[in-house]
């Protein structure tokens, strides 16, 4: 789950084309970029499909702290291969928001003018090796919770760059699960790192969802739209019960004690995460906001002179065309 | 007030100051074919290490999206090179030591990349222009390895050929646009030609075991890259409107295990997990 408390826009337009659209989306039928569509609808998916963009390419910073220190040359392979995928899906992400009407300029500017967000989940910091195992099978573990249902989201180009995200995510969580089961069932130190890790990204993973959709204002229209296809609540709970029995296979403690099989309900029972940590970090005030942003900035920054000088390059060479014909 | 210090020296100085100064273990053991293989092979697999350990540097912090991934891409295939050739080595070498010991657990006396490839990457100017340079060898050293009389040497060279051929073709591209692009690009891509361009000559001077190997038909003598090299390089920076250094002067001293002060921290993260948890499977 990239994508948090999104806020849905009001839209006013003619009752007759919302009528229509509503039928469109009701019958299941994908809505392309050149079809006409409430600019509520636009605006929703822009900030969804942005912020989403924009978690995986600050999600390249907690593990690209890790690249550098890999333990082995394979693991450091398959770090770099799942790290290029994350820019790669921030790409497609951004192509897709660009279908309706943002430039990826633009929405990089509002990320850095703090106007747009990015998963909370990447304000944590990775903090020993084993958090990259937890970040693939933990983060990525919810992430693909939440991107499996948005394969039948109603915006084309969006449900589309998530079955292939989906397939990538796969492989993520399948590494990470091996290379902290590698750890957990390995010596007495590297257990402790898994243990550790478990412990610490066990809530900010349950964060991801967002908080419950009883306080969430803006669930109903964009579940309306098919913008969102599931509550918080339904998904969160899916990644519990898909979660623990991995945990447990592991060997490791289970990171919260209220994680508690509910034979009635069918599902395991937790406790709901600090939600004030939660308004918190979206505050700014996570562990790792300030580094995340100022790491952002200073690429944009440091970067503007490659930028102007591809562009001027690109100038230069259309003149030089122009001038030969 | 404190005793005078007297000269302490030994009877055998003389012979001592004879012996290769900066040497580690290296430089004490005996000349054999599989000693000269186990050397450039590790002279190979160093090379694509640490230049794919400095690219990965860049991970989440370059100047656009798609250079991220380009680079991330870079470092991968190669990190998958240093594995066959540190594999390769560890084969030849009958040690019991396969990539991951030769990677992790070596300090830097015995490391033998060239000086270029551990300069830290400076802004992405220098990073880019670092990988042009190197690719430009890169390319006619992988190509001349293919015809090498070892099998295996040739089968990695092929495979590695393929990726490298993409690598020359966008680092040389690059090059050129930001050579040619603004006057500021301009300045920093010359900036950077003329601080990397010292560290160039080491890729052209060859050594006994460089000799040997080249005797045998095993790898190309150093020598021979020069002339492809100057082909590919000065047709690049002519395009980039770059002006080429006069300075003929080489740093060198990599391939024989002198590294620069760079290099010890390079490895102290590289290799921290491994040296903090030995035995550890990861």
């Amino acid at each position: 789950m990239y994508a948090q408390m999104v806020k849905s826009e009001a839209t006013n337009e003619d009752p007759a084309l919302l009528a229509a659209f509503q039928a469109r989306i009701d019958a299941g039928e994908k809505i392309e970029p050149k079809d006409w569509m409430p600019e509520g609808y636009r605006q929703t998916l822009i900030r969804q499909i942005g912020q989403h963009a924009h978690s995986e390419v600050v999600g390249q910073l907690p593990e690209g702290n890790w690249i550098t220190r890999a333990p082995t040359l394979e693991r450091k392979a398959i770090l770099l291969a799942k790290v290029q995928d994350e820019a790669g899906h921030g790409l497609y992400l951004y192509c897709a928001a660009e279908t309706l009407g943002v430039s990826r300029d633009d929405l990089t500017e509002a990320l850095l003018a703090g106007k747009m967000k990015y998963s909370s989940i990447f304000n944590y910091p990775t903090l020993n090796w084993a958090d990259i195992g937890a970040v693939g099978w933990l983060v990525d573990g919810a992430a693909i919770v939440n991107q499996v249902a948005l394969q039948r989201t109603s915006f084309g180009p969006y449900a589309r760059a998530m079955v292939r995200i989906c397939k990538e995510e796969s492989f993520h969580a399948r590494q990470g699960y091996h290379a902290i089961m590698q750890m957990a069932f390995g010596t007495p130190e590297q257990k402790a790192m898994a243990q550790d890790a478990v412990n610490r990204l066990w809530f900010p993973a349950m964060m991801m969802f967002g908080p419950s959709d009883k306080d969430s204002v803006h669930s109903a229209q964009s579940m309306a739209w098919k913008i969102k296809i599931n509550t918080n609540d339904e998904l969160r709970q899916k990644f519990v019960d898909q979660t623990v029995p991995q945990i447990l296979y592991l060997g490791l403690d289970l990171p919260d004690p209220g994680l508690v099989w509910n034979e009635a309900r069918g599902h395991y029972d937790f406790t709901e995460p600090d939600w004030s940590e939660f308004y918190d970090v979206l505050k700014g005030n996570g562990p790792c906001n300030a580094d995340r942003m100022a790491a952002r900035q200073k690429a944009w920054d440091d970067g503007a002179w490659f930028r102007d000088g591809l562009m001027a390059h690109a100038r230069k060479a259309a003149a030089r065309k122009m001038a030969a014909e | 007030m404190a005793p005078a210090m007297s000269d302490i020296m030994t009877p055998d100085a003389a012979e001592l100051a004879r012996v290769a100064p900066g040497h580690g273990k290296a430089a004490a053991e005996s000349v054999s074919p599989e000693r000269d293989l186990f050397v450039g092979l590790t002279r190979l697999g160093d090379n694509t290490l640490i230049l794919g350990h400095r690219v990965s540097e860049w991970c989440g912090h370059s100047p656009i999206l798609e250079e991220d991934i380009a680079l991330a891409n870079m470092a991968l295939d190669l990190i998958g090179q240093t594995q066959l050739w540190l594999g390769l080595a560890g084969q030849v070498e009958g040690a019991g030591r396969d990539a991951d010991a030769l990677a992790f657990r070596r300090d830097a006396w015995d490391f033998r990349n060239l000086l270029l490839v551990e300069r830290p990457n400076g802004d992405f100017g220098h990073t880019l222009m670092r990988q042009f340079l190197f690719d430009a060898w890169h390319q006619p050293m992988l190509a001349a390895l293919q015809g090498s009389s070892d099998a295996r040497i040739a089968e990695i060279a092929a495979k590695a050929a393929k990726e490298v051929a993409y690598h020359v073709e966008r680092s040389a591209d690059l090059v050129i646009r930001l050579g040619d692009g603004t006057e500021d690009s301009h300045q920093r891509m010359q900036a950077a030609l003329e601080a990397l361009w010292p560290y160039t000559g080491e890729m052209f001077l060859g050594d006994p075991t460089d000799a040997r190997l080249a005797e045998a038909g095993v790898m190309p003598a150093p020598e021979g890259l020069r002339a492809p090299w100057e082909a590919s390089v000065t047709a690049v920076l002519a395009e980039a409107t770059l002006v080429r250094p006069a300075s003929a002067f080489a740093h060198k001293g990599g391939k024989q295990g002198r590294h620069t002060e760079h290099m010890g921290h390079l490895l102290t993260s590289m290799q921290w997990l491994q040296r903090s948890y030995p035995g550890a499977k990861w």
